[in-house]
C-alpha cells in the first residue's frame, strides 16, 4: 500500500514537471515589442521563450557607452562555429551588428570584429587574451567556446579554470564579457560529451557575474519546436544562414537586455 | 502490519538474513568469517526490479531528451541511475563471488571473477566496433556547414592506429561507453575487495572511504586518451561498489535498526525533497531563484565523474526510503506488470550492451529519418521493448539449456546473477 502510494508520487511529480518545463514555450519572443518601428520583425522561426534571451548579470560598461554616445566596439572570439564557410556576411557577428545597428539611436556606432581561435581550446585562447585586448580595446567581449575542449575530452575542471583565467584578463582589460556555450549539435551528441561543458561555463558565469548566451538551450529549442531541423545533413549553406540570423537577432536582443537599453530604459 | 515489521528482515535490498532465514546449524560456515551471507537459491527480486529499471533508464538517458526523459530519475535529484547500478553490481558481486570465496577459496573465486571481467571486456569491445560503424558514416555522408567545427570529432579516424590500440587498452572510450570500463575495474579489484571484507569488513569500507576521501583530496583520476582522464573515475566510485558489497555481506543486516528509526527516514525525506527542489530550478528557470549565493557556490558544480557527496548521500537516501517501503515479500514483485523489469536486470550484461546499442540505433533512426516527437517516443518505446523481448529469449534459452544439461552445475555461481555493465 505505501509503495503503490510512494511509486504514484513519483509518477505525479513527473507528470506536473513536464507541462511545467514547456510552460513558457509558448510566450513569444520578447525581440518585437522592443523595437516595433526601427527593427524588421524578426522571422518567426527565430522566436524564444523570454527566459532564453535574458540573464541577471549585467553589462554596465556598455550601457555606459552608448548612453555616453560613445562608439561600441564589439569583439567576438570565437572558433569555427562563428563563421559559416565562404559566407561570413551571414554569420551571427555580422547579423548582430546589423541588428545592433537598427535597434540602437542612428547615432550610435556599432562596430563587430572577429577573432577566429580555429581549433584552440578554452586555455589556448585564453593565452592570448592580454595581447588580443591591448589591441582590439573593445567595449565588449563575446567570448564563445567550449567546442574544441569538448572534442577533445579535456578535463572539465582544467576547463572551467581556462575559462576563469580567461574572463578575469579580459575584465582586467577593462571589457564587459558575455559568454557563449557550444552549438547543440544532435548528430554528434553520441560522439561528443557536452553537459560538463556546459555545466561548468554556467559556473563561471555565475561566479563571475557574467552575462552567459546559452547558445546550446536556444537551438535545441528551435529544433524541438520545429524551427529547424538540426539533423538535416545538407550541404547547402541556406540553413546555416537563417540559424545564423537568428543566432545574430537573439544575440543582439541578450546585450541589448543585459546592458537595459531597452527603449523604456533609455527614455529615463 | 506496521512498519517495524516490514522492515526488520528486509535491509537493504536482497539482505535474506541467515541468522533468521536459516534453521541454526544448517551452514556451520556462516558461523565462522566475519561475513555472512543470505541463502541459496532464492533470487532476490528488488535487486533485479531495480537493476531492470536502471538499464531502462540508462538506455532512456543515452537518447536524446523527450517527454520520456521526464520519467528518469536524474531530473528529480542528484543522483541517477547509474548510482543504482553500480551499487547493485557490488551487492550482486559480492552475493555470488563472496559464496564462491567462502566454499571454494580465494583462487578459484578469482579464477571466476576474471572470468566474468573478460566477458565484459568483449562486450566492451564489441560496443566500440559499433560506435566506429557509426561515427565513419556520418563522417562521410554528414557534411552540414553548421556543424564544420564538431566534425573535428572524426579526426580520429585519421590515426586508427592509435586510437584502436589505446580503445583496446580501455584509455579511448566514446561518448556513452564509461559504465563498462568502470565495471571491469571494479570488478578487477574485487578478489581484493571480498579477501579484505573476509577479514575485516567493515575496515574494509573504512579503506574504501579513505580512498574516496584521498581521491578528492589529492585529485587522483585515471588518465584517458587523447587527453582528460576516465568519465567515471573508478577511484570515487568504488565506493558505492564496496558499499554494495559491504551490504551484501551482512553490513544492511547490521544497519537495519538505522534505517528501521524514524530520524532516518525523515532525514531521507527532508533530503530528497531539498535535492528535488535543486534540480527544479535547473529545468524551470521560472521556480524564484531563492538559494543562497553561498550554498550555491558550495554546492556546484555537483561533480558526476567523482561521485560527489552529494549525489552518494542521495543514493542512499533513495535507498534508505525504498528498503522501507517495499519489503522483500512484497507481492507487487511477482506481478506481471514489473515481469518484464526483473526480467530484464536478470540478465544485466545482455541487456546493458544491447541498451547502448540500441541508443545508438535510434540516435541514426532519428537522424535519418527525422521525425517529431512521435518517432521519438516510439523509438524509445521499441527499444524497452527490445529489451524485454532479447530478456525473455535468454532466459527461455538458459531454462531450456539448464534442463538439457543435467543441472551439472549448481544455481549457486549463475554469472548473470553477479552481473552487470
Amino acid at each position: 500500500m505505501k509503495a503503490k502510494v510512494f511509486l504514484s508520487l513519483i509518477l505525479l511529480c513527473g507528470g506536473l514537471a513536464a507541462p511545467l518545463a514547456r510552460a513558457d514555450d509558448v510566450a513569444p519572443a520578447a525581440a518585437p515589442a522592443v523595437a516595433p518601428s526601427a527593427a524588421p520583425a524578426a522571422p518567426p522561426a527565430c522566436e524564444l521563450p523570454s527566459y532564453l534571451l535574458s540573464s541577471e548579470s549585467q553589462l554596465p560598461k556598455v550601457a555606459d557607452a552608448v548612453k555616453a554616445g560613445k562608439p561600441l566596439e564589439i569583439l567576438v572570439i570565437g572558433s569555427r562555429s562563428t563563421t559559416i564557410p565562404a559566407s561570413e556576411d551571414a554569420s551571427y557577428p555580422a547579423r548582430m551588428q546589423a541588428i545592433l545597428k537598427d535597434k540602437l539611436p542612428p547615432s550610435e556606432a556599432v562596430h563587430v570584429s572577429v577573432e577566429l581561435q580555429s581549433k584552440k581550446t578554452a586555455e589556448e585562447a585564453a593565452a592570448g587574451f592580454v595581447k588580443l585586448m591591448e589591441a582590439k580595446r573593445p567595449t565588449l567581449v563575446i567570448w564563445q567556446t567550449g567546442t574544441v575542449d569538448a572534442i577533445r575530452a579535456i578535463d572539465p575542471d582544467d576547463f572551467r579554470g581556462a575559462v576563469t583565467e580567461g574572463v578575469v584578463a579580459l575584465q582586467d582589460a577593462g571589457a564587459d564579457v558575455v559568454l557563449m556555450n557550444l552549438q547543440y549539435s544532435p548528430r554528434t551528441e553520441t560522439m561528443i560529451s557536452v553537459p560538463p561543458y556546459l555545466d561548468n561555463m554556467r559556473v563561471v558565469a555565475q561566479e563571475h557575474d557574467v552575462p552567459l548566451f546559452d547558445r546550446f538551450a536556444i537551438m535545441r529549442q528551435w529544433n524541438d519546436q520545429g524551427q529547424f531541423d538540426l539533423f538535416s545533413p545538407s550541404r547547402g549553406p541556406e540553413l546555416a544562414k537563417q540559424v545564423h540570423d537568428c543566432l545574430g537577432r537573439a544575440l543582439a536582443q541578450f546585450v541589448i537586455d543585459a546592458a537595459h537599453l531597452g527603449p523604456t530604459q533609455q527614455q529615463n | 502490519m506496521s512498519i517495524a515489521d516490514q522492515v526488520t528482515g528486509s535491509t537493504l535490498p536482497g539482505t535474506a538474513n541467515p541468522a533468521e532465514a536459516k534453521p541454526v546449524g544448517a551452514k556451520p560456515r556462516a558461523a565462522a568469517p566475519a561475513i555472512s551471507l543470505p541463502a541459496v537459491g532464492e533470487r532476490e527480486l528488488r535487486l533485479d526490479l531495480f537493476r531492470g529499471l536502471a538499464l531502462w533508464l540508462i538506455f532512456i538517458d543515452h537518447l536524446p531528451p523527450s517527454l520520456l526523459t521526464w520519467f528518469t530519475i536524474r531530473n528529480y535529484g542528484f543522483s541517477d541511475a547509474t548510482e543504482i547500478f553500480i551499487f547493485i553490481s557490488g551487492y550482486t558481486a559480492a552475493f555470488v563471488y563472496g559464496r564462491a570465496m567462502l566454499e571454494s577459496g580465494f583462487v578459484i573465486a578469482t579464477a571466476r571473477i576474471l572470468r566474468r571481467v573478460w566477458q565484459i571486456y568483449v562486450a566492451h569491445v564489441f560496443l566500440f566496433t559499433i560506435f566506429l560503424a557509426e561515427i565513419s558514416y556520418v563522417a562521410t555522408s554528414f557534411e552540414n556547414p553548421l556543424y564544420t567545427e564538431e566534425m573535428g570529432i572524426m579526426d580520429f579516424l585519421k590515426q586508427p592506429d592509435v586510437t584502436i590500440v589505446q580503445a583496446l587498452l580501455l584509455r579511448f572510450r566514446p561518448v556513452n561507453m564509461d559504465v563498462l570500463p568502470l565495471y571491469i575495474v571494479l570488478m578487477l579489484a574485487l578478489p581484493l575487495i571480498l579477501w579484505s571484507m573476509k577479514w575485516k569488513p567493515d575496515l574494509t569500507l573504512g579503506f574504501s572511504v579513505l580512498l574516496y576521501a584521498a581521491t578528492w583530496e589529492y585529485d587522483l583520476y585515471f588518465s584517458a586518451y587523447p587527453n582528460g582522464f576516465w568519465a567515471f573515475n573508478p577511484l570515487a566510485w568504488q565506493l558505492l561498489f564496496v558499499f554494495g558489497a559491504w551490504c551484501a555481506l551482512g553490513g544492511a543486516r547490521r544497519m537495519s535498526r538505522i534505517l528501521a528509526s524514524p530520524v532516518t527516514l525523515w532525514i531521507s525525506i527532508a533530503y530528497i525533497v531539498a535535492a528535488f527542489y535543486v534540480t527544479l530550478t535547473w529545468y524551470v528557470p521560472q521556480v524564484p531563484h531563492v538559494m543562497p549565493k553561498r550554498i550555491e557556490q558550495w554546492m556546484y558544480p555537483i561533480d558526476k565523474t567523482n561521485l560527489d557527496v552529494l549525489r552518494f548521500t542521495h543514493f542512499l537516501a533513495l535507498a534508505a526510503l525504498t528498503v522501507r517501503f517495499l519489503p522483500r515479500d512484497w507481492p507487487g514483485l511477482k506481478s506481471p506488470w514489473l515481469r518484464p523489469l526483473i526480467l530484464c536486470g536478470s540478465h544485466s550484461l545482455e541487456i546493458f550492451c544491447l541498451g547502448v546499442f540500441l541508443a545508438f540505433a535510434g540516435h541514426f533512426i532519428l537522424a535519418e529519418v527525422s521525425g517529431g516527437p512521435a518517432m521519438h517516443a516510439l523509438i524509445s518505446l521499441s527499444g524497452i521493448l527490445i529489451m524485454w523481448g532479447v530478456a525473455w529469449v535468454i532466459s527461455w534459452y538458459k531454462r531450456v539449456a539448464d534442463k538439457s544439461g543435467s543441472k551439472s552445475k549448481s544455481a549457486v555461481g549463475s554469472a548473470d546473477l553477479a552481473g552487470g555493465g
